[in-house]
């Protein structure tokens, strides 16, 4: 039912056998990422603080209303690593958002840079404020 | 391999003893201003080591690494940098401002054999990875017996 709806922001789009990842298959601790929203006139703006994860291991889908946000956490470890200290103990990030009716989810984008996820849903045209031109004549 | 971010779940319940620990000491004390206003420390760390070096991953996501400044000086590292203020324009609507902005500077104690001419840093996906060589001579070293 939900598949139907299901679509993967196309920037984001990975190879379905490179997301395998056995960490996806287990129920690992997620954060929430830290975000920021803004919305303007023509849509809304999202930033998302998601250190250690890799364009490949992002995912950010659309169901009916809800987007959803997740990735997992990958660091560059050297053999025999021991760990000393952590504040940084969960893998994964994940959220949830709820897309109110006048955004447009075709019209999504979304860009990865340093961590950081730029997401930008523009609204519905006809939700968006008209600017009527005053003909003189 | 093994990952930084996976502990045995012994190390979480002696980290919570800890914290608690400290939470009935400083109870009644104030509460430091950054504590106050809920802001976590930025970046967050992790911190490993291997046989011949210290392992430090700065979770520093969205900063242009050439602007960010690293000293190690007497065994202390230093990471400092700015992370963009933000400004919104006008007919603009803040729906949620949780991310870190402004300047920040962590300042880590290192072990003590850890050797300032061998440092490098890398930044990938927002972590900067810093690897500090240990001393030849202090690693532990095996004994063979006879």
């Amino acid at each position: 039912m939900t598949t139907q709806n299901e679509r993967t922001v196309p920037t984001t789009t990975a190879n379905p056998n490179e997301t395998t990842n056995p960490r996806t298959a287990e129920k690992v601790t997620a954060v929430p990422p830290r975000v920021d929203i803004v919305e303007d006139e023509t849509g809304i703006t999202l930033w998302a603080d998601l250190p250690g994860v890799s364009k490949e291991a992002l995912e950010v889908k659309i169901e009916g209303e809800t987007l959803t946000i997740e990735g997992n956490v990958t660091l560059s470890t050297p053999e025999g690593l021991e760990p000393l200290y952590a504040e940084v103990r969960a893998p994964r990030f994940a959220r949830q958002f709820t897309l109110s009716r006048e955004l447009d989810p075709e019209g999504i984008e979304a860009r990865l840079q340093d961590g950081v996820l730029q997401l930008r849903i523009p609204k519905r045209t006809h939700a968006q404020p008209r600017r009527i031109t005053v003909q003189v004549g | 391999m093994m990952s930084l971010l996976r502990f045995p779940a012994h190390v979480f319940e002696e980290f919570e003893r800890l914290q608690r620990d400290l939470e009935q000491t400083l109870a009644g004390w104030p509460l430091s201003l950054r504590e106050a206003s809920g802001v976590p420390l930025f970046p967050a760390v992790n911190v490993g080591r291997t046989n011949d070096a210290i392992f430090v991953y700065a979770f520093v996501p969205g900063v242009d690494p050439n602007a960010l400044d690293i000293t190690l000086e007497q065994g202390v590292l230093t990471i400092a940098g700015e992370r963009g203020p933000w400004q919104p324009k006008e007919k603009e609507t803040i729906y949620a401002q949780e991310r870190f902005s402004g300047k920040f500077k962590r300042t880590l104690t290192l072990p003590e054999d850890v050797d300032p001419d061998q440092v490098d840093a890398k930044y990938r996906d927002g972590v900067l990875t810093i690897r500090i060589g240990r001393k030849a001579h202090l690693m532990p070293r095996r004994i063979a017996v006879q």
